[in-house]
């Protein structure tokens, strides 16, 4: 991995509402906190919260034998954030990493904030408030020290957890000055000294995941593996088709196969939609193999309901009329589209179609509860427990108070854990058999059929460019997924996409097509399917004006134009995600930079490929991150696709936090990318899934992944994260890498339901 | 039925359904959770452990099967942790959620008893049943690499098989 460049840091401005609190502790350790003034922020209105502030979730505890314990309040699901947060904590407080010691805190919405894990935010939510919670405990153990030592703190210094007196050279470890610490008054967090990021110790060096030690020696316990006394193992069984119910079943029968406690229906109930409790069959027994036996002979007779009469191909015909008529609803129009189409020189068309896709993290879905003298307690694997206490509250009639959420760590997320469902299914059978814990595992099949899926999207494109090539106008009409003016989850498609601002006549239009699938966000939602469209469709405007990719996509970012005459902007537009720090306007400079400097490391038009071997460019703006990238791919004269070589150039602002973490996320965004792009499609038909395995829905495997080389341009801009932005350029440049080879475009996923043979 | 084998170096017996897959037998009846469950057919290898050192995929290998083996999991691949495939993945900070590791380092480490020095194709034919979703590939070809030039043992780090 190569770091391009070393600016100055800029750093944001703190949220003046909050303050540090310190506490003494039994045994004579500190713990410190950050919290915001009640009344301030909208969220504990909302909850209704009777404590007089609310946790920032910030903590540190400081014991008398000099171990920093850090607090870790976010699920961890392999993005690295368990190690990310506390790395910021223990650089401003000057310990040494390896006494750092890391927590992983469970649910409390009364201490702690955003404990989720989606949409790229923790860097940028966290980056200062965590530092300003490390330098402030470290001001006030200085102060302690200036005490204890009768000197003044201007003569005090510290490194690797101790103060020194510069000049005498006296030490004081933190350890020894916890008890005076814990009786001074906390420094003010909005104007406490952060370090100069040349001075950063942690902050920017590669550190390793805090739990890998464990996790390769099979010690690290997942969601998967929680075990309480006397605990059963369920399954859940929903209707095929989605949103169906369950009428009757043959359960005195499954009750009496070997180790089967109990079998019962469930009624949908709540809240959550398709991704709350649904209708299905529980099967409760001895052990989880046994539930599946069991399970084997379970007959039910479903009302399969209206989704039934769905399918994939029924959306692509209804796709291709609606693209013929008027559409539904117009959401950007800039200039005049029709007058530029007119007086253009080269003008092309493009329908783009990408498919639904599931998110298969490995460890399968599954919760642990037990439900108890009226309380429910869960161990749950789930990015967003708040969210999944909400749907259970809603669907069991039970308090807020009443349901305790352990955060189990999660074998993987990419926005699958985003959903509850499995959640909601885990404490309803365990209710339904009081003081029993219950282990609910769903099985893959479970998983790939019953996931909130990326939706599919079809986009007909029309463009032109004037007679110097460059690109005057440009239309899409969008056919997605929705009803009555509103698009199912993930499906939308924000106003001020690019390329909106940079084409002088513009417009975006969209209709929509009732669906009764589950969707969600799935790894950089929206962007994941709307990257491959628009860029590949920028990629054959470049070839209908005869230039160069890589120009014409800087001639095009170049090109930014004055306020536009009429824009629409809805709600979530994919460029800023959900949560977190409000979204920033994209920036063609950035874009440019890293364009620029993709195209240099992977020597971009200076390379003499033979027939069948070609490079493509893209890049893409999501999640604050800016990424360009370059595949080089050939495809064998029968068709058979193999990616060479990818280069990836990103510019997620001034500091990369981990950089070992930050190459693994990056160069696994990009394989997952690949992944999408070669064979994953979920097809629907009578209202169901057909793909139910990995050996119908592939994932990538060791002898498909290609080199990635990493490369970060480090600029003046607030440090942004990463666990998604790096995905969505690697689809369109693999297709346009495709043309490259073999002057066959792509426009339509995956690639292994496409014809390349050439030749 | 009573099945009788060495788990890790251990004698165990366990009274279980003679078609009732080793992975169950080892997560549930054994309780020990290090060996994963990721598709139940054999096509992602989060399952993997070695009988009598063959790399096995447990989730498809009955335990009737097994009578009389001797079975190594991801917890008993060392004494304590230091298998050179255990060391080089902490030292290129290999994993991500983590979930596939315990497979993939069986795998691995199956791979470099048979073939000390493996080259890439090599590592491509013996890694290609182990799915990592959050795509470590290049990672875990650069671990066994570097696993390939340490010393096998550091201590007590033996093998128990």
């Amino acid at each position: 991995m190569t770091i391009l460049g070393t600016p100055d840091t800029k750093t944001s401005g703190v949220d003046r509402r909050s303050f540090l609190r310190v506490t003494a502790l039994a045994g004579g350790g500190i713990l410190l906190g950050s919290y915001l003034k009640f009344g301030e922020t909208t969220e504990a209105f909302a909850a209704g919260t009777a404590a007089a502030e609310t946790a920032l979730g910030n903590f540190i505890r400081i014991t008398p034998d000099g171990i920093v314990t850090i607090i870790a309040k976010n699920p961890e699901i392999g993005q690295g954030v368990k190690t990310m947060l506390p790395m910021l904590i223990a650089d401003e407080l000057d310990v040494d990493w390896k006494n750092v010691r890391i927590e992983q805190a469970p649910l409390d919405t009364t201490k702690f904030q955003g404990q989720s894990a989606g949409g790229s935010t923790a860097t940028p939510t966290n980056w200062e408030p965590m530092r300003r919670v490390g330098a402030a405990a470290r001001a006030m153990l200085v102060a302690a020290a200036a005490q204890q030592l009768g000197v003044p703190e201007t003569e005090l210094e510290t490194a690797s957890g101790v103060v020194r007196h510069r000049a005498t050279r006296k030490e004081v470890k933190y350890g020894e000055l916890v008890a005076k610490a814990a009786t001074l008054t906390a420094p003010d967090l909005a104007s406490v000294k952060l370090k100069d990021p040349k001075d950063f110790k942690i902050i920017g060096t590669r550190v390793t995941g805090v739990d890998v030690k464990d996790i390769v020696r099979g010690q690290t316990k997942f969601g998967i593996d929680t075990v309480l006394p006397g605990m059963l193992y369920a399954s859940y069984v929903k209707c095929p088709v989605f949103g169906g119910k369950a009428v009757k079943a043959n359960l005195d029968e499954i009750k009496s196969q070997p180790g089967i406690k109990h079998a019962f229906i469930v009624d949908q109930a709540g809240q959550g939609g398709l991704m709350g409790l649904l209708s299905g069959v529980a099967v409760v027994g001895d052990n989880w193999w046994l539930v599946q036996q069991a399970r084997r002979k379970l007959d039910v007779t479903w009302d399969e309901g209206a989704t039934a009469s769905q399918s994939s191909v029924g959306f692509a015909e209804q796709a291709a009329s609606l693209s013929k008529q008027a559409p539904h609803q117009n959401l950007r129009k800039d200039g005049d589209f029709e007058g530029a189409m007119k007086s253009a020189a080269k003008t092309a068309d493009g329908a783009y179609f990408y498919p639904f896709i599931a998110h298969a993290p490995l460890e399968p879905q599954n919760t642990t509860a037990v439900f108890k003298d009226g309380k429910l307690e869960i161990w749950s694997p789930s990015q967003t427990p708040a969210g999944g206490r909400g749907i259970v509250q809603s669907a069991l009639g039970l308090k807020p108070e009443d349901i305790t959420i352990h955060i189990s760590r999660s074998g993987g997320g990419f926005g699958r854990r985003l959903s509850n469902d499995y959640m909601v299914e885990a404490a309803a059978i365990a209710k339904q058999v009081p003081g029993v814990p219950v282990k609910l595992l769903w099985t893959r099949e479970d998983d790939i059929t019953h996931d909130p899926y990326r939706p599919a999207g079809f986009h007909y494109f029309s463009g032109g460019t004037d007679a110097s090539g460059k690109l005057v106008a440009w239309r899409d009409h969008f056919v997605t997924f929705g009803a009555d003016g509103r698009t199912v989850s993930s499906a939308n498609l924000g106003a001020g996409e690019f390329p909106a601002r940079f084409i002088p006549n513009f417009v975006i239009d969209q209709s929509l097509i009732p669906l009764g699938v589950p969707t969600g966000p799935l790894r950089a939602p929206g962007s994941n399917g709307i990257a491959f469209a628009v860029q590949s469709f920028i990629d054959e405007l470049a070839h209908a004006a005869g230039k160069d990719p890589v120009q014409f996509r800087l001639e095009l970012l170049a090109n930014e134009q004055p306020a536009p005459t009429q824009a629409a902007q809805p709600a979530g537009a994919p460029g800023g995600g959900r949560g977190g720090p409000p979204p920033i306007q994209f920036d063609g400079k950035r874009m440019s930079g890293v364009l620029q400097a993709v195209a240099d490391r992977s020597g971009w038009g200076k390379q003499n490929l033979p027939k069948g071997t070609g490079m493509g460019v893209a890049f893409h703006f999501s999640h604050r991150g800016y990424f360009a990238e370059v595949v080089q791919a050939t495809v064998s004269k029968d068709g058979a696709v193999k990616v060479d070589k990818v280069w990836v150039v990103g510019d997620i602002g001034a500091q990369i936090i981990n950089p070992s973490n930050a190459e693994n996320q990056v160069q696994g965004a990009v394989l997952d990318g690949i992944a999408e792009a070669l064979g994953q499609e979920i097809t629907i038909d009578k209202g169901r899934a057909v793909q139910q395995n990995f050996n119908a829905y592939p994932l990538l495997r060791m002898r498909q992944a290609p080199p990635v080389d990493v490369a970060f341009k480090v600029t003046e801009f607030p440090v942004t994260g990463l666990g998604e932005p790096a995905l969505p350029p690697v689809v369109p440049a693999l297709c346009n890498a495709i043309f490259a080879a073999t002057g066959k475009r792509i426009r339509s996923l995956p690639l292994s339901k496409q014809d390349l043979k050439w030749g | 039925m009573a099945v009788s084998f060495k788990v890790n170096g251990k004698a165990v017996s366990v009274d279980v359904p003679e078609d009732m897959p080793l992975l169950w037998v080892l997560r549930d009846v054994l309780d020990m959770k290090g060996t994963k469950f990721g598709c139940g057919i054999a096509q992602c290898g989060a399952c993997t452990v070695h009988v009598d050192g063959t790399p096995t995929r447990s989730c498809q290998r009955r335990v009737a099967s097994v009578a009389g083996t001797s079975v190594t999991t991801i917890e008993g691949l060392s004494a304590d942790g230091t298998h050179p495939v255990q060391r080089a993945w902490e030292e290129i900070d290999v994993p991500q959620c983590g979930y596939c590791q315990a497979g993939q380092i069986m795998s691995a480490a199956a791979l470099l008893a048979s073939k000390p020095n493996p080259t890439d194709a090599d590592i491509d034919q013996a890694m290609n049943g182990n799915i990592c979703r959050c795509a470590t590939y290049l990672r875990i070809r650069q671990a066994i690499h570097r696993a390939a030039q340490m010393p096998a043992t550091v201590g007590s780090g033996k093998s128990n098989q």
